[in-house]
């Protein structure tokens, strides 16, 4: 039997699967919907001081016919006043006691008015707290959101703030907006921060009308720079995660953000250390109802992986993610066509041919379509299985070639040891 | 026409739906999704299976980039005729049938009709989106309008002759207007394409029959090049008694009535249909959506042997044809001067004959009456002799000129593309005739220089592997 409980620095909820703070978790309607349809958890849409929003705010990356692979967004924090959101979270919290209900704020860098705020969300009665130091868009503008997550210093003073009078486990969100997370990870950990979450949108210009050149999306002709997510955004978010979970000092448990739509990619983050997960893009595309699939993926894949409970896996992958001088530079792999799968696209020639390495070639007989790789100089680089359109024709196999492993910084040193100690 | 027992005659719209597209234009949205499928082969089989070698994964990764007069560009490039060939190719067998999703077990891509969504804002709209050489001075006849024709014409005026199409009949087109199942492609659309050539500055003389109307030698004289694209002539007889009773049309000129005006065709309550050609299948699904009760397909030999594309064979069955396999026709039968029935005789397979094909023969004493109230042959076109042996040095084997790779014949002058060589193929081929005719005639004017190859720059070697690791 697996079980899917879920606890994140001592919130608590009976899956992983939140939804992130942001226009799913609007209102009290939206949240007892999502937990009706089986969201384990709910991040309100972002409390702060009143502000107004435009229109229109969404905009959006297609790939081919597929739409919505990116999804940017100027819209800010709440639009609602404090007293609605404040007695909606206590009768969200009153009629599901049992899923997680975390209240999302991003006020003025003021003691006092973060210690207000923090008083009035936690007595509604939810189970924590998320910082907003990610918002890119607006909110930064006014010293907010990720104006605040850039600054390390910033980040850290203000979740000192909130931990003085926080009752409930504190979640500092984190901008992927910077060139090195690390530090306001670890910022975040010196504030006393009981965990964080990441990762908010990326600074993004999603497209432009080329009848009227105007950007997107348009607010009376003009735009702003937004915050990028959606599937999009998935690799960098795990880059991201697996930066903090595998850095030494870093210790805080995390909540994995960014581009999850389906349970596979909610197990990459749980593999990359993240004991919870939070949706947004996927909901705001095809509505509460996903999370059914989400729950019967991972429980099929615990079951077949013999995993009872999510710390079984949690992490599993954060030691093989290694520096690139740590790699075996004498494994070797090369590309092997299975003729019978093989439907004679060509496009694995002419992506090696013209794109990479020049290992595959044509058999020259227009009625055999099936190419050949040339194993001698196929430098095992995987393209041409990444472009086969048919699954499983390309594969990789090693080849062994008798060379014991060594890594470039064990070369480095081996080639500095001098000549005599190399061979 | 007299037919004993007419079908009863249908209303002008359920005509206008019974010989409505049977495959409709594609809404943008089912375009940009098919488009999306596409995997970008690599010297793709799609473009070596095309006569006229179109870049088919080129248009329509256009399609997908929303680039549409991009797409009809690189068609019309390739294949001026690319709006009738989007509806009138036998896309399974070419294009889509050489789609490498096929090995996958995978429907192939919509080649076809996303050919015709490219093509029919340009081609129907008048757009003109082809390079044009400047005018060099040369003219050029083409005798014949149909599909062949316009592909010649289209590209001797893209090289900068003045070209002159005659055409016998009232319409230009050819087959595409007159010769093709309505379903598949409209007069209004084959008309269309015709005008598109017009409007690429080639000059049309209708009505005006080559060797009667205008002379060959008054041809021969007046141009620096000819190409003959007259197709072939009025369906073939039988050679059976009673072909001249009333009820007994030609396949070619029952088509032509039905694609000039439906609403005045009168067709059989039974209708035979003999041979099992593609023609032949148009011939029975029109005589079937015009209202008969039954229409029944002879070939003399099997099912196996069956000449009609497999698709054709299957929208016949779809239509209701029923196929009466190894039976011959030997007598049209008739009272009151018209077809009663016709008597047949079934035939058994013999040893492979000429063609490659077991023989049918008769089995002796196997005779027997099809009733029936109206016959369709369709065993083949005459051939338009006559004009062959007006000009000077042209060979004629069988019926079909004689070309050089070129499409030129006997006569250096003078260049044949289409039906009138092949005995009766595509539109696709005709295109691809004409093409080649337009180049062979350029070159013979201009010489072989006047056709640039674009030749390969210098390349360096391809660098070498790298060296393994030293340990």
């Amino acid at each position: 039997m697996v079980d899917l409980t879920s606890n994140l620095a001592g919130i608590t909820s009976p899956n992983p699967f939140w939804l992130a703070s942001a226009p799913p978790t609007n209102s009290a309607y939206q949240v007892m919907k999502a937990f009706d349809c089986g969201w384990g958890g709910a991040v309100w849409k972002t409390i702060g001081e009143p502000i107004v929003n435009v229109s229109s705010r969404y905009s959006s990356v297609n790939y081919k016919n597929f739409r919505m692979m990116g999804l940017n967004n100027i819209e800010l924090i709440t639009d609602r006043s404090l007293a609605d959101n404040l007695r909606e979270l206590r009768e969200v919290k009153k009629h599901y006691p049992k899923h997680a209900l975390v209240a999302s704020l991003m006020v003025e860098s003021k003691r006092e008015t973060w210690h207000t705020y923090v008083k009035q969300v936690e007595d509604c009665g939810v189970d924590g707290l998320e910082l907003n130091f990610g918002c890119p868009h607006g909110m930064s503008e006014r010293g907010m959101g990720s104006a605040v997550g850039q600054v390390p210093d910033y980040a850290c003073q203000i979740t000192e703030w909130v931990k003085e009078v926080a009752r409930t486990p504190v979640i500092v969100k984190l901008t992927p907006n910077i060139s090195n997370i690390v530090y306001p990870g670890l910022a975040a950990q010196k504030g006393k921060a009981d965990a964080v979450s990441l990762i908010n949108t990326i600074n993004s210009i999603t497209g432009i009308d080329l009848d009227t050149f105007e950007p997107r999306p348009k607010v009376r002709g003009h735009s702003s720079h937004g915050g990028y997510c959606g599937p999009a955004v998935k690799p960098i978010a795990l880059n991201l995660v697996a930066a903090l979970t595998s850095h030494p000092e870093f210790k805080l448990p995390v909540s994995g953000i960014g581009g999850i739509e389906t349970w596979q990619d909610a197990v990459e983050f749980m593999l990359l250390g993240a004991t919870n997960v939070q949706v947004c893009t996927a909901v705001m595309h095809y509505g509460f109802r996903i999370v059914d699939g989400l729950i019967s993926g991972l429980t099929e894949w615990m079951q077949a992986k013999g995993f009872e409970k999510l710390a079984d896996f949690r992490g599993k992958t954060i030691g093989r993610i290694k520096d690139w001088g740590d790699l075996d530079l004498n494994y070797k792999i090369v590309a092997s066509i299975d003729r019978g799968k093989c439907i004679g696209c060509q496009v694995c020639y002419i992506a090696c041919e013209d794109g990479a390495h020049q290992s595959i070639a044509l058999s020259g007989d227009p009625k055999d379509r099936v190419p050949k790789v040339l194993e001698d100089v196929c430098v095992g680089c995987n393209l041409c299985s990444l472009v086969c359109p048919v699954d499983g024709c390309i594969t990789m196999k090693e080849v062994d070639n008798g060379r014991p492993s060594v890594s470039w910084r064990q070369y480095q040193a081996k080639l500095a040891a001098g000549p005599a100690a190399a061979h | 026409m007299g037919i004993a027992n007419p079908a009863i005659p249908l209303s002008p719209e359920q005509i206008a739906k019974n010989l409505a597209d049977i495959a409709p234009a594609m809404l943008a949205e089912e375009a940009y999704a098919e488009a999306s499928r596409c995997l970008f082969c690599y010297d793709a089989p799609c473009t070596r299976a095309c006569p006229t070698s179109i870049n088919v994964p080129e248009f329509i990764k256009r399609i997908a980039a929303r680039n549409i007069v991009g797409a009809a560009t690189t068609i019309l490039d390739a294949n001026l005729m690319g709006a009738s060939c989007a509806r009138a190719c036998p896309t399974e067998v070419l294009c889509e049938g050489a789609c490498v999703y096929n090995h996958e077990k995978a429907p192939p891509i919509q080649i076809g009709r996303l050919q015709r969504f490219a093509t029919d804002p340009v081609v129907l709209s008048g757009k003109m989106v082809l390079s044009m050489a400047p005018p060099n001075g040369k003219k050029v006849a083409v005798v014949g309008s149909g599909p062949g024709g316009l592909a010649a014409a289209g590209e001797l005026r893209r090289l900068g002759y003045a070209v002159t199409v005659y055409e016998a009949k009232d319409q230009p087109g050819g087959l595409n207007t007159f010769g093709i199942a309505p379903y598949k492609l409209t007069n209004a659309d084959a008309l269309a394409e015709a005008e598109y050539v017009r409007k690429m500055g080639v000059e049309f003389v209708l009505n005006t029959r080559v060797g009667k109307d205008i002379s060959i030698d008054k041809v021969n004289d007046d141009y620096a090049a000819v190409v003959i694209a007259i197709g072939l002539g009025a369906t073939a007889p039988l050679g059976i008694t009673g072909e001249s009773i009333d009820g007994v049309v030609g396949a070619t000129e029952f088509i032509e009535q039905v694609r000039r005006d439906p609403a005045k065709v009168t067709v059989g309550k039974r209708v035979v249909v003999v041979g099992a050609g593609n023609t032949a299948i148009d011939a029975a699904t029109e005589a079937k959506r015009l209202g008969a009760d039954q229409v029944t397909i002879l070939y003399r030999r099997s099912e196996k042997e069956k000449p009609c594309y497999e698709y054709e064979y299957m929208l016949a069955k779809k239509d209701g044809v029923v196929f009466q396999w190894l039976t011959a026709p030997v007598q049209v039968q008739a009272q009151r001067g018209a077809v009663s029935g016709l008597k047949c005789v079934k035939m058994k397979l013999g040893k492979p004959d000429a063609s490659g094909r077991p023989a049918p023969e008769p089995i002796a004493g196997s005779e027997f009456n099809f009733a029936c109230d109206m016959v369709i042959k369709s065993t083949g076109q005459q051939k338009l002799i006559e004009l062959y042996r007006q000009v000077k040095g042209l060979v004629e084997r069988g019926g079909k000129v004689q070309v050089n790779e070129s499409m030129q014949t006997g006569n250096p002058k003078w260049f044949a593309v289409g039906d009138c060589v092949s005995g009766g193929k595509e539109v696709v081929n005709a295109a691809a005739d004409g093409k080649r005719a337009a180049y062979g005639i350029h070159r013979m004017l201009f010489g072989d220089a006047a056709v640039p190859v674009r030749k390969p720059g210098p390349r360096l070697e391809k660098p070498a592997p790298h060296p393994p690791m030293p340990f």
